[in-house]
């Protein structure tokens, strides 16, 4: 008596093999999709932008008239928001990072704000640009300077921060602690000496992009308030401002109105795209450069 | 002699106890300003909450609750005013259900090649692009949904409308691919080996120890990255501000214009609505609403992750 029909099992065989093969080529261009939507989005914004960018569109002040319309202003509030966001965001993320790493004991109030910071990760931006709206534009009154705006997508990168600065500090090993504490260094000490330094490249890497974020981020400042033609350069963290996301948003608005905004728009994403790259360029090498393995 | 220097040293150890240096003082403030700053991301959420629960009570005492959450029609300015907010729902619901349905079979699709298909080789090309993809910023999606997608579209759909939700919708599942995909594969990739090689060594394909071993495996992690897919494209602005108009159409209409909760914020916050009208406090209540959607999809998530993670 034979157990196997070894014809029924070839035939059985061939047809699942195949679907074997199919379904791989299939998942493979689901994969593909990706890189294409890619592709032809950048090809579109380069045809767009590209022969816009030149210095004049980089160096002159907004401008109703196509032609002379430039970014500088764009440039130069996206550069004060940084100056704003970078140094709130470290001091808060980090500072976060450290007490629920080191020195929180795991208990209510560790796990409370652990959770508490997941669930602000998954608030939409739009919702932190109504608290900013309420709390730094109106209630405390700044009005929608560059202060305001740094405050609110500080709050908004905030997670980011926290999660990349706890995971490098929970990579930096516990001989090296013991090591320290061994030689009579203080707790803060430990911490300041050689917790730190050990752990501030995985800390740079996720601030970087945390930064990046921000620099992309328009909906929260489409709800502090945004002038769509600001003329004077902002010179400080108390002026009025515009940045590159902003300027995209009027100009694609716009664009049914004056049809060359489009292609000022196209030319600003790329400009934007080229801060990006460059921002999450210094992130991989930092994190290549100096990442440590213990 | 030795008792003596042992003596000297325990003295000096209390003597540097006693005496309060600058350090010493840092050493004690440090925990304490710590805590304050780790205090300020619940403060945060508390802020969130307060602010938009204020101002959503006021907004009902102009506006009756059933009015607002049964009410069919959306005319924010004028003299009759209406506050309904059935045509944003089903504005959200649209564009999200859309997107959902380009992210959900890409993104899966995309996660198994990478976890059980791929080489390596491979793997280390794909995964990066995906990552580009996600590090897009939003306005450039809403750029190309309004002057690339939506004109491509109309070569197919001639009524469609020059801003219409199809397009967004489209666009958004776009964004949302790379998040489903990179989470549903650390899911895949965290089903152990020897479960794939039982399979395959009692004679399975490859596409059977994927449908029947890893997928159910993986199940938790897969299911809460479609619901964090979902809180995103509730959550997106920019893309369907820009491409999807202002017209509060209630309608299932997907070649018509509609407006989502995120662009109604956006328009009536780019108009300037003066503070204490019934149309400011109505920014509230639809960010409130926005809010309470995507906080229970995130809970959900959380909670189907922590609920049914398998334990190998």
């Amino acid at each position: 008596m034979k157990y196997v029909d070894a014809n029924l099992v070839a035939k059985k065989m061939n047809g699942r093999l195949a679907a074997n093969h199919i379904s791989q080529i299939i998942f493979l261009l689901a994969t593909l999709i990706g890189l294409v939507v890619l592709v032809i989005l950048f090809y579109r914004v380069l045809m767009d932008g590209l022969g816009w960018i030149n210095f004049d569109f980089l160096t002159n002040r907004l401008s109703t008239r196509p032609e002379r319309a430039g970014i500088m202003g764009a440039l130069l509030g996206t550069l004060w928001l940084m100056i704003v966001v970078a140094p709130v965001t470290m001091l808060l993320g980090i500072g976060t990072a450290i007490y629920l790493e080191e020195y929180a004991k795991k208990g209510r109030m560790h796990s409370f704000i652990q959770t508490n910071i997941s669930n602000l990760a998954g608030v939409p931006s739009i919702v932190f640009g109504i608290l900013g709206l309420t709390v730094f534009v109106r209630g405390l009154g700044f009005g929608n300077i560059v202060l305001a705006g740094g405050l609110t997508m500080s709050l908004l990168v905030l997670p980011i921060v926290v999660v990349a600065s706890q995971e490098a500090l929970r990579a930096v090993p516990q001989f090296l602690r013991e090591a320290s504490y061994g030689m009579g260094a203080t707790k803060w000490q430990t911490i300041k000496n050689v917790v730190l330094p050990a752990a501030i490249p995985g800390i740079l890497t996720g601030l970087i992009l945390a930064l990046s974020r921000a620099v992309g981020e328009t909906a929260p400042l489409v709800v502090i308030g945004i002038p769509a033609l600001l003329i004077p350069f902002p010179n400080g963290i108390f002026d009025k401002f515009t940045v590159l996301p902003m300027q995209i948003y009027y100009w694609t608005i716009d664009a049914s109105i004056v049809e060359e905004y489009a292609n000022l728009a196209a030319a600003t994403i790329v400009v934007l795209l080229v801060v990006l790259l460059i921002m999450n360029s210094i992130a991989v090498m930092i994190r290549n450069k100096y990442q440590k393995r213990y | 002699m030795t008792d003596e220097r042992d003596l000297r040293v325990r003295d000096m150890i209390q003597a540097n106890k006693r005496t309060v240096t600058f350090n010493s003082i840092i050493e004690k403030c440090i925990p304490t300003i710590l805590f304050i700053i780790a205090i300020i991301s619940i403060l945060t959420t508390i802020g969130i909450l307060f602010t938009l629960i204020r101002e959503t009570i006021y907004f009902f005492r102009d506006v009756p609750f059933l009015d607002f959450f049964t009410g069919t029609k959306l005319k924010p300015l004028g003299d009759a005013a209406e506050f309904g907010i059935l045509p944003l729902l089903t504005g959200t619901f649209i564009s999200s259900a859309i997107a959902m349905l380009v992210a959900i079979p890409i993104g899966l699709m995309s996660a198994v090649f990478l976890s059980e298909y791929a080489s390596d080789k491979v793997r280390r090309i794909l995964k990066p692009i995906l990552e580009v993809l996600a590090g897009i910023p939003t306005i450039v999606y809403g750029f190309f949904a309004f002057t690339f997608v939506t004109p491509l579209l109309n070569r197919f759909i001639p009524m469609l409308e020059p801003t219409n939700i199809l397009s967004p919708g489209l666009v958004m599942g776009v964004m949302i691919i790379p998040m489903i995909a990179s989470l549903s594969e650390d899911a895949m990739s965290s089903v152990p080996n020897a479960m794939r090689e039982g399979a395959l060594g009692l004679g399975s394909t490859k596409l059977e120890v994927t449908w029947r071993v890893v997928i159910p495996a993986a199940m938790s992690g897969i299911i809460s990255s479609f619901v964090l897919g979902i809180s995103r494209a509730i959550g997106e602005t920019m893309i369907v501000a820009i491409a999807s108009g202002s017209s509060k159409n209630f309608t299932f209409d997907v070649t018509q214009s509609m407006q989502t909760m995120t662009a109604y914020i956006v328009e009536v916050t780019g108009g300037d609505a003066p503070a204490g009208s019934t149309l400011y406090y109505s920014l509230y209540a639809v960010a409130f609403t926005l809010f309470v959607f995507t906080l229970i999809m995130n809970l959900i998530a959380q909670y189907i992750s922590k609920k049914f993670r398998e334990g190998y």
